[in-house]
Order: structure tokens, then sequence, then C-alpha cells
């Protein structure tokens, strides 16, 4: 199921060169406000978590997501170098597995820690603030790197539509209907971070057991759904 | 040659090359003006998919209309509810809809630069008498102009149906030019941070993506910290950390020049004083990311 080269080649194509750089800049981001707040304000539990609510939960690691997801398949797909790995003896589900895995770790690796650094940071993991929004962090980055690998498979604009999945639903659309609130991968992971923290400071308006299962349900149909489109993948020219 | 000369002596008095009538073109040489003009024009249609396939056209023609729509409805209830005044402010129209004009910017500027350089088509371009400033130009006016169209149209929109609505003519034209004015602002500033972070990467995915990070993640960021300076009550540094994204930036600028009402957290936004500030910001990105850009295709390659 897994293949160390696939997986070498994928980690080149998602941190190579300047691709990385964006990569470092979000994090970085989050822990220099972290760090200026903690100093000007001192800790405070409730700031603690609006900023890693409102900063790395919605807008980073989503953001983090679609930059590892699709990077991991989109940009192969696009140039045609993608056929030099499927006429390799490795079956397709492998590939995609691999890719997965790749973009769990990346989108883990640059979300999930810098949210731990920035909540000790802020108030030492007062209330279990930091703990729990690592815990969402880890579990929306496995989830939304499964989707947006999907997307990379699915649509050549499959980057923008991943943003405006990010941004418009989640973001505008979330804050305005409450029923796409369901539908939002950062409520399923903020179901889990919600039973971990000190009651009223993080809510979600997703139920622990059906955040849980959709978060299954969405990686696992998402994973096999990519396989499915690689195995009859079409190289279609430029626009 | 030179072996075949030392082998027949006469052979070069004897060879001459034949006329055989083709015709040198003695046409109107357009020059470099009309080719800037041409690459502007060109640019300007395919932000909005026009002269591309079908399938491109699709999401600039929606964000277009996603952009109108929210206006049209204004306008049906002011009318419908006789109130006399529009619900928003002209000047207001634009930040409130800053993810959509975030996501047209991130769309259209990689298409625009990305894939001249990804198919190397550069060289193309400079074959033929253009300068690299007439490239920078042509590109960075398309970008704003086609940006100017999106954050405009709105704006008739709801002016028209103001004045069809029969509200005070001085006081929406007064609101209508100096919305005027910020969207003009706004669009060459965006275009110009668009344009930059995409001529950065051959890769059209990693470019849309740059353009989305700066602009809703420093807005993002910028807002959250102004919320937290309101609850601690220092208000005084409000106004600086809008220096630090776009968007906030025009916020300020309009808030200190033409008389808009700030999104800031408490409505805190700039004075005159602290205006200028902002003024010299926006005017130093503009400059700047022309310079970069003129930095950038100083080497056609990558």
């Amino acid at each position: 199921m897994y293949n160390p080269t696939v997986a070498r080649l994928t980690y080149r194509a998602v941190l190579g060169r300047r691709r990385a750089a964006i990569l470092f800049i979000l994090p970085a981001l989050l822990l220099l406000i972290a760090t200026s707040v903690r100093i000007f304000v001192g800790p405070d539990d409730q700031i603690a978590a609006d900023l890693l609510g409102g900063f790395a939960i919605a807008a980073m690691v989503p953001l983090i997501g679609v930059i590892a997801g699709t990077g991991a398949i989109a940009p192969e797909i696009d140039d045609g170098s993608i056929v030099y790995l499927l006429a390799k003896p490795v079956k397709r589900s492998t590939i995609i597995f691999t890719k997965l895995i790749v973009a769990i770790a990346v989108t883990m690796a640059f979300s999930a820690i810098p949210t731990l650094i920035a909540g000790f940071i802020l108030n030492g993991n007062g209330q279990q603030v930091a703990i729990a929004y690592t815990v969402a962090a880890l579990v929306a980055s496995i989830a939304y790197s499964a989707l947006f690998l999907l997307l990379g498979t699915v649509s050549r604009h499959a980057v923008v539509i991943g943003l405006i999945y990010a941004l418009v639903w989640e973001a505008l659309f979330g804050s305005l209907v409450p029923g796409a609130r369901t539908l939002s991968v950062q409520q399923w992971s903020l179901a889990l971070a919600e039973k971990i923290a000190t009651e009223g400071l993080i809510g979600s308006d997703v139920g622990l057991p059906l955040a849980v299962s959709l978060l299954l349900g969405v990686t696992v149909v998402a994973t096999w759904y990519a396989g499915q489109k690689l195995r009859v993948l079409k190289l279609a020219g430029e626009e | 040659m030179s072996t075949q000369k030392a082998q027949h002596p006469q052979a070069p008095a004897a060879t001459r090359i034949h006329n055989i009538g083709y015709r040198n073109y003695d046409g109107p040489r357009l020059g470099r003006a009309y080719e800037r003009r041409a690459l502007f024009s060109q640019s300007l249609r395919g932000a909005y998919g026009l002269g591309r396939s079908a399938k491109s056209k699709v999401l600039p023609m929606i964000l277009f209309a996603v952009m109108c729509l929210p206006a049209a409805i204004m306008v049906a209830v002011a009318v419908a509810t006789k109130s006399g005044k529009l619900p928003v402010e002209y000047t207001a129209y634009a930040i409130m809809t800053q993810p959509i004009i975030g996501l047209f910017l991130a769309s259209q500027a990689p298409q625009s630069v990305s894939r001249d350089l990804r198919f190397k088509t550069m060289s193309l371009y400079f074959s033929r008498p253009i300068e690299r400033s007439d490239y920078a130009l042509a590109k960075y006016g398309a970008m704003a102009s086609a940006l100017f169209i999106l954050t405009a149209a709105p704006l008739v929109v709801l002016y028209v149906g103001s004045l069809l609505a029969e509200m005070d003519f001085t006081d929406q034209t007064k609101g209508f030019a100096q919305g005027m004015v910020s969207v003009t602002v706004l669009s060459v500033l965006f275009g110009g941070i668009g344009l930059v972070l995409a001529a950065l990467t051959p890769r059209r995915g990693f470019g849309v993506a740059a353009v989305i990070a700066t602009l809703t993640i420093s807005y993002a960021a910028v807002s959250l910290i102004q919320e937290i300076a309101r609850a601690n009550d220092s208000e005084g540094v409000i106004q600086w950390f809008g220096l630090f994204s776009p968007a906030s930036l025009i916020d300020g600028f309009q808030t200190a020049f033409l008389g808009a009402s700030s999104a800031f957290p408490g409505g805190a936004g700039p004075d005159v004083g602290v205006g200028v500030v902002y003024l010299l910001a926006v005017s130093g990105l503009i400059v700047g990311s022309y310079a970069v850009l003129m930095l950038r295709y100083r080497k056609v390659g990558l």
C-alpha cells in the first residue's frame, strides 16, 4: 500500500524550491502573532481560544491542506509527467494512498505543530486549549488532505475550487447559513476539540458521533474515489 | 566553404543569388505602441475568459455575477421599502465583497503571466520590438482594468438604481465618485500584488494559493489583532495595524480621504494625519510591484 519511491518524489514535489516558502510563512505568522499577543496582552484563555480558532483552524489549516493536498498530485497531472509514474508497475490505489500519506504528513507538520507551539506560547495550555486545537488540526489535516487530493485528480482548477470551499463555504456561508456548518471539515474537527477543552471555550455545531463518522466517511470515500479517478485518468491537452 | 573555394578558385565569381520574385513587406509597421495595446486588450479579455475556451469563462463570469448580485438586491430592497438611501455606502461595498475580489485575482493573475513563463512564450514576445517595460505595463494595466471592471460594475448598479429610485442626486453622486476613486486605487494595488506573486512561479496552482494567502490571511490576521487590541482598550494602535494587509490599507485610505466609515473594529479608522502614511504605503506598494515586475522580467526564463 505504501511505496517509498513515490513518497520520496511527492515530498520533493510538495516541498521543493520556492513552494515550501508559502508553507513556512503561514506558521511563522501564527507564531509571530501569538508571541506578540502574549507579550502585549499576557496569558488569556479566551483570547488564546479565539486566536487559535479564528486564525489557525479557520484559515491556516485549510490553506496548508489545499497547498499540500493538491500539490501532491495536481502539478504532475497538469504537466503530464504523471504518465511516467502510471507506466510503472505500481497499483493506482497505492499511488493515491502514498500521496495521501505524504500530504497528511506535510499538512500535519506545518499546521498542527505550529498550533501546539502557539497554544503553549499564548497561555501555556491553560484549560487544555492548545491540546484541543492541536487535535482538531491533526484530524482536519487528514480530512482536508484526502478531500483536496481527490480534487486534484478530478479538476484542473483544483486549487481554486479548494480555496472556494475553504474560504467561501466554510468561512462565509458557515457564518451566515447554520446548515452549511454541518457540512464543514472545520466544524467536525472542532467537535473533537470541544470535548477536550474546558466547557464553554470552544463551540461546535456538530455532535461528536456524527462528526467522527463524517470525518472517517469523507476520508475513506475521497481516497477510494481518487484511486478510481486515477485508474481511468485521461490526459487532456492544455485548454 | 573554404575547402570548396580552394578546389574551384573561379566559383565565387560565377555564383549569384537569384531574385525569384518574393516581395518585401512594405505595408505599415504598427510599432511598439500598437503591440502594447494588443497585449493589453488580449490580457484584459483573457481575464474574463473571452477568446479562451468555454470552460475558462465559467469562473470569472460567475464571480462577476456574484459581485453584482448583492448590489441589485440592495437596490431592489431600497426601492421596495422606500428608505430613501442605500443600505451600504459605495466605499464599503468593495471591502464587504473582498473574498470575491481575492478569488478573481487569484484565479486570473496566474493565467495572465504564469502560462507565458511555463510555455516559454516570453522569448516570442521579446523577439518583437517591445521592451520589458511594455510587457510589464500592458499586463499590469490589463489586470488592474479587469479588477476595476469587476469592482466598479456593482457601484454603477447601485448608482443607477439610486437615481431611478429618485434618491438625493448630489449625495449619491458624491458617494459614487468617492467609491470610484476607492475602487480605482484598490484595483491598481491588488492587481500589482497579484501579478508579482503570480509572476514568481510558473506553476498556476501555487500562484493561486500565494495570491489568496497574501490577501485573505493578512486581512484575517490584521482583523484578529485589531479585535484583540480593542478588547484590551488600546484603541490607539488599531489604526497602525491596518497598514499590514492590502484590504485594510484601502479601508484606512478611504476612511482618511474619502469620507468612508471604517470597517476596523469600533470604526477606529485613521484620521488625515495617519492617512498620509496609508497613502504613502499604498503608493509605495504600487510602485514597488511595478519595480519587482520589471526586475522579474530582466531575465526571460526562470
